[in-house]
């Protein structure tokens, strides 16, 4: 039906002399009389005549209301961003509705860097999880290892040692100050701050090459393992890590400086992408985004785990829930985390780094070898010479690996974007049944469409810069 | 402290009534009538399968002599009063709250408790008024939805479908789980989209990759795969894909013919 009202327009709007539209017009009519003797005469059916110069065609009745919207909504064009855009942070599709330069829809499409890590966990062993699960949201690697372990020393019914405690607790707040610094530095580059991301960049590469030297690796450590840490750290980290402190305290307020009161910046920022407290909890937004809408809320402090009630930092809150806000919280987080590592570093007192036991903890100590890392050469003597026993629990752990017992558990922490959920499901065997992850990125990316609506397009970039969503923990 | 040996308690007392469930377990797609019935007499609820043998081999590989070993599927035995922790005041209140506004006593199939969490397996017609009252009761006040996920536990097990809701109370600082398990030929869970709006991309994710219905959904399309994908990856019988070698044709099998150790 609309088809022929359609046809009936542009056919109508002039003599038609091309053999194209002259076809069209004639089925069009086909159409209606076949309509007609089915439904009764359609209302809008162009009434049509012969004359010299050919078919003409009067349009009456409503269609004019219908043109007219057409005419009025003529600006009204849908915009593909993504999924490559430098702008849409990481491989996010954005499908924006605008009307002139005013978005009035906005929809998310994801999915582009699904990797089914969550299906792959249930094919490996509960340690080799953690090789996975490090590699979901990439710039927090230390966040996910943690909640997945901590959610499998729940199912096991074990606590890791307490120097492993603080070492997780040094190692996340290292990563989340590389993670806030990046949310900073991508953020300026999408909005034109290319200083800041330069800038940013170079703070986040102090903090990588700290945790290539604490863990052996940039990203993707594999360093927390169920039970404990996978190794000591090194000699010489007290140094390296007050050597580290001393760097960010002299370079924290050139941010300040160069951002926080620098009026592009907050003419760019203010106000825009709005989201208060009711919002946030309808969509499930937690982190940042939660805190700068008024509500204190941090694992961190509400259910502590890995002695976080220990230590002392604040919870910066602010009420303004908009980008600025997200911007100025996390600089502020950055500076707690300093504190925190601070801390860390004082309560790193001598002791396992792995619980004691057998069945479960990893039976070598590592050490670096001719060849790289490896087992110890004392442990390999004493497996291959010694104890036969030694060998088959080698073996047993290695290969199998351990077995936890049927049940299901849910463990969450607070990563630089929200909380880091980990539901696992274990039906008594050496691997997971289910890794089911509540990535931040992935919730905290449903208020994109609440944040940005109504505003301009480039409002939208300044949204999603200050969602700061991972695709690697979107996508998973 | 006082937490864990309440659990320790709890365990002890459950102990005969979790035997008594291993023992009638047929988690079979196939159970006959009585079966069914007895399974649905004790809350329908199982979530595990059952395994044979020992080293996860079927065939004349395993040398071991456990081949002919029977493990039955694990159930999560029902917690029984008292819960410990906060648990028997909240369930309390829950009951309470249910009652006034209407929705029947048996809409929680059971209620466990391990590992100091607790679990309320739901029937689905009851999910939407339950997450309602949850969230606007003054005494419950879960307002946040923190993650639903789907569970699949295998193509030999009833209700193998389950899907899992963790809702946060900010004001109390608590966490519950709510649980459905459904069958897989009738995998229509009620949508909870209406109470929690976060609850719009958990369940198209558990759609995308379990294949589960949320009826009610204003948009239940697939979210992480491409939408002219068939199947549900994340089913336990979806099938895998091995990695072609370049050597003489050899082929290395997908992860689950692998020789496994489980």
């Amino acid at each position: 039906m609309s088809s022929e009202t359609e046809t009936a327009h542009t056919v109508g709007s002039g003599t038609t002399s091309d053999p194209t539209s002259a076809s069209g017009g004639t089925s069009a009519t086909g159409g209606t009389g076949a309509g007609g003797a089915a439904s009764g005469p359609d209302p809008y059916a162009a009434t049509a005549r012969e004359t010299t110069e050919g078919r003409v065609y009067t349009v009456t009745g409503g269609d004019w209301d219908t043109l007219a919207e057409d005419a009025q909504h003529d600006d009204r064009i849908i915009i593909n961003m993504g999924p490559q855009h430098p702008s849409t942070h990481g491989v996010l599709r954005l499908v924006l509705e605008l009307e002139g330069e005013i978005v009035t829809q906005a929809r998310s499409v994801i999915g582009y860097l699904h990797t089914g890590i969550e299906k792959n966990c249930e094919y490996r062993n509960w340690t080799q999880g953690v090789t996975f699960v490090t590699r979901m949201d990439y710039l927090s690697p230390l966040f996910n290892e943690t909640a997945y372990c901590l959610a499998t020393e729940k199912l096991l019914g074990i606590t890791a040692p307490r120097r492993a405690q603080v070492i997780r607790v040094l190692l996340m707040e290292l990563n989340r100050i590389g993670s806030h610094l990046v949310a900073l530095a991508t953020g300026g580059m999408e909005l034109g701050a290319l200083t800041g991301m330069t800038a940013g960049f170079r703070e986040r590469e102090e903090v990588l090459h700290l945790l290539e030297f604490l863990t052996g690796l940039r990203m993707n450590h594999a360093f927390i393992r169920p039970g404990g840490v996978a190794q000591d750290l090194p000699d010489g980290y007290q140094d390296k890590i007050s050597a580290f402190l001393k760097v960010m305290d002299g370079r924290l307020p050139d941010y300040d400086k160069l951002l926080t009161g620098q009026p592009i910046w907050k003419k760019r920022l203010q106000n825009v992408g709005y989201l208060p407290l009711d919002g946030c909890l309808q969509i499930g937004a937690t982190g940042p985004i939660l805190r700068c809408a008024g509500l204190e809320w941090d694992l961190r402090k509400i259910e502590p785990y890995c002695g976080y009630e220990e230590y002392d930092f604040e919870v910066p809150t602010l009420t303004d829930g908009d980008c600025y806000a997200r911007y100025l919280l996390r600089v502020e987080e950055i500076h707690q985390s300093l504190k925190l590592v601070a801390q860390a570093l004082q309560k790193l007192e001598p002791g396992p780094v792995m619980v004691e036991d057998a069945k479960i903890a990893w039976p070598a100590r590592l050490t670096i070898g001719a060849d790289g890392m490896g087992n110890s050469l004392e442990h390999v003597r004493k497996i291959m010479g010694q104890s036969m026993e030694s060998l088959i629990h080698h073996f047993k752990l290695v290969t199998e690996g351990f077995r936890v017992p049927p049940g299901q558990a849910y463990a969450a922490v607070e990563s630089p974007r929200g909380e880091l959920g980990y539901h696992l499901v274990s039906d008594g065997g050496t691997r997971p049944l289910r890794v089911h992850v509540r990535d931040p990125s992935f919730v905290n990316l449903q208020s994109m469409p609440a944040m940005s609506e109504g505003g301009l397009v480039a409002d939208v970039i300044a949204a999603v810069a200050s969602i700061d969503p991972v695709m690697g923990g979107v996508d998973r | 402290m006082a937490d864990s040996d309440m659990d320790k308690n709890d365990m002890d007392k459950n102990k005969d009534t979790a035997i008594d469930v291993v023992r009638g377990q047929h988690p079979s797609a196939d159970m006959d009538a009585d079966e069914q019935a007895e399974h649905q007499a004790r809350g329908g609820v199982v979530a595990g399968r059952s395994r044979q043998g020992m080293f996860g081999v079927d065939d004349a590989g395993d040398t071991s002599g456990f081949g002919g070993l029977q493990l039955p599927a694990y159930s999560p035995a029902a917690a029984q009063r008292p819960y410990g922790g906060w648990f028997d005041d909240f369930t309390d209140e829950l009951l309470a709250a249910m009652d006034e506004r209407g929705v029947p006593a048996d809409a929680i199939q059971q209620v466990t408790v391990d590992r100091g969490e607790i679990t309320y397996y739901v029937r689905r017609e009851h999910l939407v008024a339950l997450c309602r009252l949850l969230r606007d009761d003054p005494a419950l006040r879960f307002e946040l939805c923190s993650s639903v996920s789907g569970v699949d536990y295998g193509a030999e097990v009833a209700q193998r479908l389950h899907s899992v809701y963790h809702l946060t109370s900010l004001t109390y600082r608590r966490r519950i789980r709510l649980e459905v398990a459904v069958e897989v030929s009738d995998a229509h869970v009620p949508s909870v989209v209406g109470v929690y709006p976060t609850a719009d991309w958990h369940e198209r994710e558990a759609w995308d990759m379990f294949g589960i219905i949320y009826d009610g959904h204003p948009g239940l399309t697939r979210i992480l795969m491409p939408d002219d994908w068939d199947g549900h990856p994340q089913r336990k019988d979806y099938p895998l894909g091995g990695i072609p070698v370049e050597y003489k044709g050899a082929e290395i099998p997908p992860p689950d013919q692998r020789r496994s150790y489980s």
